[in-house]
């Protein structure tokens, strides 16, 4: 599927633009306006307009169903991993303030909430474009 | 036009807009909802979690149990288009 050179050409030079905004978006959210689900979907969008320009085969080269599903899996591992992660501290099931106490290492909660902002981010984004791609495609076959 | 539909929507909506006259003003500092645990996460989010954005204080740590069964929902949501869409069970 070959669109519009002008589509082609936007789309090349924005998609790097809005995923370093997401990426932005999801590392900023422990400071301001942001986080996980926002950037994620901000991040999503990017591969949805990546769809648009380049069709869905283009995109799938790169960002196959298989690593969807893995990424997926992974921002909900590195949740609830870190959960885990306080139940090893000595505290309860996510109560970061038991990693910092043990290690004695400051601002280490606002880092735990972070990489939990970041697991909710690479969740969304998986989701969102393994959604996309299960809708637009012909039941499995490539168009 | 159905009538009784007509009439129930109506009588629904002069109720309701009888209840608006009982609730809060808006931004109003004697408001229940301003007045317990949100006054509580304005003056400790800072130092309970250290992070100046109070809404992601809550969303991550306060709400973390919650947060997670969020996380939760939406990989159940992209699981479940993937097995009802896709053919020839390739996940």
């Amino acid at each position: 599927m070959k669109e519009n050179v002008v589509i082609r050409t936007v789309s090349r030079i924005s998609v790097p633009f809005i995923q370093v905004f997401a990426l932005y978006v999801i590392v900023h959210g422990a400071v301001g306006a942001g986080g996980g689900f926002q950037g994620g979907v901000v991040f999503a969008a990017s591969f949805i307009l990546m769809f648009i320009a380049f069709g869905l085969s283009g995109v799938e080269k790169r960002l196959g169903k298989k690593w969807l599903m893995i990424y997926s899996v992974i921002g909900v591992a590195i949740y609830a991993g870190i959960g885990f992660l306080c139940l090893a501290a000595g505290g309860n099931y996510l109560e970061y303030g038991a990693v910092e106490s043990a290690l004695g290492v400051a601002h280490l909660h606002g880092y735990q909430i972070d990489a939990v902002e970041m697991g909710i981010g690479i969740t969304v984004m998986a989701v969102m474009v393994s959604i996309i791609s299960d809708m637009s495609d012909r039941g499995g076959e490539s168009p | 036009m159905n009538v009784k539909a007509l009439l129930a929507v109506l009588f629904i909506g002069v109720v309701l807009f009888w209840a608006v006259e009982d609730m809060p003003a808006f931004g109003d500092p004697e408001a229940p909802a301003t007045c317990y645990t949100g006054k509580l996460y304005i003056d400790l989010a800072l130092q309970d979690v250290g992070v100046e954005n109070i809404v992601t204080a809550i969303l991550a740590s306060y709400r973390g149990f919650d947060t997670l069964g969020e996380t939760v929902v939406i990989f159940t949501a992209g699981i479940s288009v993937a097995l009802l869409l896709r053919r020839g069970g390739r996940l």
